[in-house]
């Protein structure tokens, strides 16, 4: 047998090693003084490339634990929004919780009042959909002056993601529902207590306490450790931080639900349990704030929900809402979901205006601003959803119109 | 046959019973802590009482910096004013002019007030800063005792202000009024 230098090598190297130690550092090989051309080494935890500067909107506030920030639609691809770029609201800042001590508390109108840790709650049985949330007040702005001058500004109050969780529906059947249990209280454990008062049947249909937000655990800011979701409702009731849920017989009229989070009419009533969304769209690509890089081929982007169900069309104006044509739809195509529409596009250099329109499955048609105000006037503050358009000028600057 | 119906009678109770037998059931002073809601009717209201002459010191201890010396708004929104607005093209939304239930008022105060630190106020306190606030919108007298028994009973000037959601109202789809 050969003697194997590779081996002979290995049993010199602790020679070499202790030689090495001797030696003064400068003494490398040719070979090990040149730049290595390896890249960084591995890493527990992902983060983003340093040059993705990709970010939410973050007002300028005098109290930001009050408040929001808002998705940069514009720069996102796709339906899922990534859990760090995900709108916040809250009421009373992002408390720290330990997951270890956090319980959730089920109790009022039922057989068998019950409390789950976090860990109980993880081995029930696990569901995961894909849902947008959108606050109510998202293009608030948009009642008084249309304009909003990007797709941040005018609708980031809207995000989507796949959640996982428990079914409402499960726990409430484990503490057993009593037939006069017609409304549910959710609570979270924010410095505020927000709650919302709930219909029991939306309750048992469709909503789930989520733990899980794009695959990993809900970010602080979305409820860490437990949010409710509430798919197609406004934000304000998938209440984060969820500790308590109390049924009841009545709503309870919290401030949210009074004060708050109700629409008020011209003639000065004001709509209450106003949850469902209603059908928007918005066009991300090109958008307020871009500018065009030249007339020729563009690929008109965007995306589009409704809180009652499936978008069944996208059509999209290129001449200031005169003519319409069906944009198409990027499968999946889920409830109560984002759905991404795209419509290739010849811009001629002049100045246009484009604009976009969802319909979705129960043939609800988005309205123009117009429309809106005839029905509704101009102070009711949330759940606006008027046609946004933007106004391409020939320098190829899109501003929000 | 009273075999049978015992046996139907066990059956239903089983459907009915936990099917996972996770969590476990909570003691009755871990319940009532945690249960702080107050109903429209008053159910929830905790022992105690308050004027809104009796609040002055704690509102201005607590509250004042904030809202304004006499809730007129400073750093925060006004708690009182806006009488008759709404329909105006500035409509100012308060507990005075908008707001249809009483008992909002000393569940949210007891839930979420001083902002930096709810649960300074004990349930006296709560009752008379909930006092003043309703006296200085000119809904009660400023000797008026609130406690579990009369504040459900104040009635808001908005109490019928609200309505259902008539949505959708617009398009093809709206409903007719
Ligand atoms: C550090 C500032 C601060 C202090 C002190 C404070 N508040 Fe507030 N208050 C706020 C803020 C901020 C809001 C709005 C919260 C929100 O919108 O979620 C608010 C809202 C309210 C509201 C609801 C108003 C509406 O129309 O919806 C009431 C009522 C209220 N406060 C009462 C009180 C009372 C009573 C006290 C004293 C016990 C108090 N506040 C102390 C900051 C404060």
């Amino acid at each position: 047998m050969k003697p194997n230098p590779r081996r002979r090598f290995l049993q010199l190297a602790p020679i070499a090693a202790l030689a090495g130690c001797a030696a003064k550092p400068d003494e490398k090989t040719e070979d090990e003084k040149l730049p290595s051309m390896v890249g960084a080494p591995i890493r527990a935890y992902g983060e983003r490339s340093p040059h993705d500067k990709t970010k939410r909107l973050v007002p300028d506030l005098k109290r930001p634990q009050l408040g929001s920030t808002r998705t940069p639609l514009a720069d996102t691809e796709g339906i899922i929004t990534p859990a760090g770029l995900h709108f916040e609201r809250h009421h009373a800042g992002v408390p720290d919780i330990d997951p270890a001590k956090h319980s959730l508390l089920i109790h009022g109108l039922v057989d068998r009042p019950l409390v789950f840790s976090m860990a109980e709650l993880k081995r029930l049985p696990s569901e995961s959909r894909i849902h947008f949330i959108e606050c109510s007040g998202n293009s608030g702005g948009e009642w008084k002056a249309p304009g909003g001058p990007d797709a941040a500004r005018s609708c980031g109050l809207a995000s989507c993601s796949e959640w996982t969780g428990v079914s409402l529906k499960v726990l409430l059947d484990e503490a057993g529902l009593k037939k006069e249990g017609k409304w549910l209280l959710a609570e979270g454990a924010d410095a505020c207590k927000m709650f919302r008062s709930l219909p029991i049947e939306k309750c048992l249909a469709d909503c789930f306490v989520a733990y899980a937000q794009n695959g990993e655990a809900l970010r602080p800011e979305q409820g860490f450790p437990l949010r409710l979701m509430v798919p197609g409702y406004e934000g304000n009731v998938c209440v984060k931080w969820l500790r308590q849920i109390k049924v009841v017989d009545v709503p309870y009229q919290s401030r949210e639900e009074t004060s708050h989070y109700t629409d008020l009419l011209p003639d000065g009533t004001a709509r209450q349990f106003s949850f469902v969304v209603d059908a928007k769209s918005i066009i991300t690509s090109p958008s307020g704030g871009q500018k065009m890089n030249g007339a020729g081929f563009h690929e008109i982007r965007g995306l589009a929900w409704s809180g009652r169900g499936r978008i069944d069309r996208v059509d999209v104006s290129t001449d200031g809402g005169k003519t319409w044509a069906k944009a198409t739809l990027q499968e999946p195509r889920l409830s109560m979901a984002f759905t991404r529409f795209r419509m290739p596009w010849q811009w001629d250099g002049q100045p246009v205006e484009i604009m976009s329109r969802a319909v979705d499955e129960s043939g609800y048609v988005q309205p123009t601003r117009e429309e809106l105000v005839a029905a509704r006037g101009v102070n009711s503050q949330y759940h606006y959803n008027g046609i946004k358009s933007w106004k391409i000028e020939s320098d190829g600057s899109v501003k929000g119109a | 046959m009273r075999r049978l119906s015992l046996i139907l009678c066990s059956i239903a109770l089983l459907a009915q019973g936990p099917k996972y037998k996770l969590g476990h059931a909570p003691s009755d002073a871990d319940v009532s802590k945690t249960d702080i809601f107050i109903a429209p009717d008053g159910k929830g209201l905790p022992p105690g009482k308050g004027t809104a002459f009796d609040a002055k010191e704690t509102y201005s201890r607590r509250c004042a910096r904030c809202h304004g010396t006499q809730g007129q708004g400073d750093q925060e929104g006004p708690l009182v004013g806006g009488k008759d607005s709404l329909k105006s093209a500035k409509p100012l939304k308060t507990v005075g002019s908008f707001w249809p239930h009483s008992t909002t008022l000393y569940d949210y105060i007891r839930r979420a007030m001083p902002f930096d630190n709810p649960g300074l106020l004990d349930a006296n306190q709560t009752y008379a800063v909930t006092a003043l606030i309703l006296h200085w919108n000119g809904i009660i007298g400023e000797k008026d005792v609130i406690d579990a028994t009369t504040l459900p009973k104040v009635k808001m000037p908005n109490r019928d202000g609200f309505v259902k959601d008539e949505r959708p109202d617009t398009g093809a789809k709206a409903k007719k009024k």
